[in-house]
């Protein structure tokens, strides 16, 4: 398979079919190591069956998001996470 | 008006502009766009007639003044996507598109700086966008662009860069498989020295921009921090190890 490590800001078309903010200067917090940072600044693996947000200090999986081929149906396991932070842009 | 969740629609190719003999810029018109932040990219999507779908990322290289998008594209002998938007399509085609998106790399000539701009190859197409913002605004703030090439011919933007050179904008290049004749510049791939040699100092707290392959970009990204530049200031885009 064919997977693409790059930068948490490669999943900001991704994310943008779920959540109306912002997302890649949105802040997350990891529950793993407690890091805080962008989620441009994570790292991203990106594949045909998802993609997976990780933590750029401790390499744990903060965002997961599938999608069905077909689209329509979408999975987010937001487990990694401890708490995400959005701003309103103007 | 609510927000909508993000979609993809079609742009069209108005031209195609090779640039050097693995790069092309496809200029692109696209209904109803909303505007970009210099440094946004858009997911480019493909679909085979057996209904096979590749879907990559391209950074916009236009400034956000100017009304046709332009989208730098290299050609990779492997990949899935390139080889179409260099080789196959024709203005009057159509383009299918979602974005901009990305606003985590992205500058805004308000935001100021000093600006640190590192590239290598292709990886020159979203901080072109930022340079090209940066003339339009008319600027002050102070810009270097560090920029890695394989050879001289294979500098993209060459001519426009050399025109595009001031006081505020300082470019350096390195070429790092050959130099042509009485090359005087640098002539090896970017490490600590170069930058320690090309950057601001960390006292003058640069916003830094690096994008190319993940091996350039690695080796930069942990060199300013290793310099003393603020982690949160450095701000990278990789291509990943094959991109498309």
């Amino acid at each position: 398979m064919d997977e693409r490590r790059l930068d948490g800001n490669a999943t900001a078309g991704v994310l943008a079919e779920i959540f109306t903010f912002e997302m890649t200067t949105a802040r997350t917090a990891c529950v793993h190591c407690g890091a805080t940072g962008e989620v441009g600044a994570q790292m991203a693996y990106v594949s045909e069956i998802g993609t997976v947000v990780r933590c750029a200090s401790c390499n744990n999986a903060l965002i997961r998001v599938a999608r069905q081929d077909d689209g329509g149906r979408y999975w987010l396991d937001l487990r990694g996470v401890k708490y995400l932070q959005l701003e309103e842009h103007l | 008006m609510a927000p909508r969740r993000l979609t993809w629609r079609v742009g069209e190719v108005v031209e195609t502009r090779p640039d050097t003999p693995r790069t092309k810029s496809l200029f692109l018109e696209v209904p109803d766009w909303e505007g970009h932040r210099a440094g946004q990219h858009v997911d480019v999507r493909l679909t085979a007639e057996d209904g096979y779908q590749a879907q990559r990322s391209y950074s916009i290289a236009s400034a956000p003044e100017s009304s046709r998008v332009e989208l730098l594209v290299e050609r990779l002998e492997d990949g899935e996507v390139s080889p179409y938007l260099t080789d196959e399509i024709r203005p009057g085609d159509g383009l299918e598109l979602r974005g901009p998106v990305g606003g985590w790399f992205a500058w805004e000539a308000s935001e100021g700086g000093p600006l640190l701009l590192v590239a290598g190859g292709s990886g020159i197409a979203p901080l072109m966008a930022m340079i090209r913002h940066h003339r339009a605004a008319e600027s002050p703030t102070p810009v270097r662009l560090l920029l890695s090439s394989r050879s001289y011919e294979e500098i993209i933007f060459r001519e426009e860069l050399e025109d595009l050179a001031a006081e505020t904008l300082q470019i350096t290049h390195t070429l790092t498989r050959s130099t042509p004749p009485g090359w005087k510049g640098y002539d090896r791939r970017i490490d600590e020295q170069m930058l320690t040699e090309f950057a601001f100092s960390p006292e003058e707290h640069p916003l830094a921009f690096v994008c190319g392959p993940t091996p350039l970009v690695e080796t930069v990204g942990t060199a300013l921090v290793e310099l003393g530049h603020d982690p949160t200031r450095v701000k990278t885009e990789r291509f990943g190890p094959t991109g498309g």
